[in-house]
């Protein structure tokens, strides 16, 4: 603690002074804040938050690790109820006689599943708590083909050395975009049962996307097709404001 | 002539009047996130006591349907958050200043006769610098909070990543109730801070943006020399 002996009038200059200072300083926050409130958006949202997202986005890609799983829980855990939130891209009548997964390769073919080739594929059962972005989360129970098994088994290795895959629903109104790291990670699943049966339509009957490093933004219901892309895909919800990474 | 001594240095104002905003825009934030899935309630008894929070609460503060936007913010704004509160804590660590904010073994008894006193229960204050041990206690307090809310927030925000973080916090659905909490005891210390701060006067206010408090200068009286005594020198009538 410094002690100093001063002039009055000097005291009534230092004062004044840091109070200046302070107004100042105050004014320049609120201007900044106005500033940033009313900035112009960029998918959903102001272009600073975007690009803070993005920033956010390459900081913790840049830790994830594939070897880090998700913790998993026994059957029993898994909830009867399952929690069903939104139906972008399932509004249109599913044919399912006529449905396939399309997978679109690097030069441009397109390779058509069935979900009977897919079920050839050994199965893998998941149960871990799904994250909804909104808040709440559900030990759910989830059996498909893990994706990473899917590529081998059909030689997409060449594939999944880009970036990112996108799907989209049969009728295109949602779809998504997710970086490779994700996609690949060992309990990513196309998933075709819930609670050990037929995935029932509101729950992306007959194949969706399960994908426990991220939110369920992300787990596509109802794929239609899978493409591959240096460039980030369209992605629904990160053009209504979302984060685009929206991984755990 | 005034005697100043100096009281918040210019760092500790730095960080202190950074933090304020910053901290109101991540309460801010965290609302609009909360809302999409606002579960937490106090109840007892079987009876809901206060329900997080009442649609008059968000209808007044504009909060629903921006979890988006609610996220864009905190995700960016943590960042000044974390940054200010690590500088904050190393400033406060390399520069001393810690031996006038960590509580010692003797201010929790004094902190109680501190609430007495405020309460006008008991007259007069024990002994003390800077800060007074319920201050010290409050100040420590919430920069445990602050450290608190990072991690929590880290296990929610990445709990595959941080697994381990989300695992001390004792689960995903854990560590939000638990940053949830922290939060409302910011709340609670603001508005506790804010009373006390009123209460204590323009001066010591003033001492957070100036930096230094005004003492009374007390002139030194200069005493002119002790004249020698001088005999007395009586005329002798011869």
């Amino acid at each position: 603690m410094k002690e100093k002996i001063i002039s009055e009038k000097r005291l009534l200059f230092k004062s004044f002074f840091a109070f200046v200072f302070f107004i100042g300083a105050f004014a320049i926050g609120v201007y900044a804040w106005k500033k940033l409130r009313n900035e112009e958006k960029l998918g959903g949202v102001q272009k600073t938050l975007r690009k803070g997202l993005s920033t956010n986005e390459k900081i913790f890609s840049g830790l994830f690790s594939e070897e880090r799983l998700v913790k998993t829980y026994p059957v029993s855990e898994a909830v009867k109820r399952v929690r069903v939130n939104g139906n972008d891209g399932l509004r249109t009548p599913l044919d399912s006689t006529d449905w396939r997964l399309q997978i679109v390769k690097k030069n441009g073919d397109t390779l058509s599943f069935t979900l009977d080739q897919i079920k050839e594929l050994p199965k893998t059962d998941i149960v871990f708590d799904f994250k909804c972005i909104e808040g709440w989360s559900q030990k759910t129970w989830w059996s498909g083909v893990k994706f990473s098994d899917f590529v081998n088994h059909f030689h997409l290795n060449d594939e999944v050395k880009l970036n990112y895959a996108g799907l989209a629903t049969p009728d295109k109104q949602y779809y998504v975009g997710i970086d490779m790291p994700s996609m690949v990670q060992p309990q990513t699943l196309l998933c075709y049962e819930m609670n050990g049966k037929p995935l029932p339509l509101n729950q992306g009957y007959p194949l969706r996307l399960i994908i426990p490093v991220k939110y369920g933004i992300k787990h596509l219901k109802r794929i239609g097709t899978i493409y591959f892309s240096d460039q980030k895909p369209p992605d629904f919800w990160a053009e209504r404001g979302y984060d685009y990474y929206a991984g755990h | 002539m005034k005697r100043i001594v100096t009281k918040h240095t210019l760092a500790v104002r730095w960080f202190h009047w950074i933090n304020f905003p910053v901290l109101a825009i991540m309460t801010w934030s965290g609302l609009l996130i909360y809302w999409a899935n606002d579960i937490y309630k106090i109840r007892i008894g079987g009876k809901d006591l206060i329900s997080f929070f009442p649609n008059s609460i968000y209808a007044a503060l504009n909060i629903p349907y921006h979890l988006a936007e609610g996220m864009a913010y905190h995700f960016l704004f943590m960042w000044l958050f974390f940054i200010n509160g690590l500088l904050y804590v190393s400033y406060t660590a390399l520069s001393g200043e810690w031996k006038y904010l960590l509580p010692g073994r003797k201010s929790f008894k004094q902190a109680w006769l501190v609430v007495l006193h405020d309460l006008h229960i008991r007259k007069g204050l024990p002994p003390q610098t800077k800060y007074n041990a319920a201050q010290r206690i409050a100040y420590t307090a919430i920069i445990l909070m602050g450290f608190g809310s990072i991690v929590t927030g880290l296990s929610i925000y990445k709990p595959v990543q941080f697994a381990w973080l989300t695992w001390l916090c004792g689960g995903y659905e854990a560590a939000r109730v638990e940053h949830f909490a922290l939060t409302i005891g910011y709340c609670i210390f603001f508005i506790v801070h804010v009373v006390q701060v009123v209460l204590a006067g323009w001066k010591n206010f003033r001492s957070m943006i100036t930096g230094f408090d005004v003492l009374p200068f007390e002139e030194k009286i200069i005493e002119p020399e002790p004249v020698p005594e001088t005999p007395i020198i009586t005329p002798v009538n011869s």
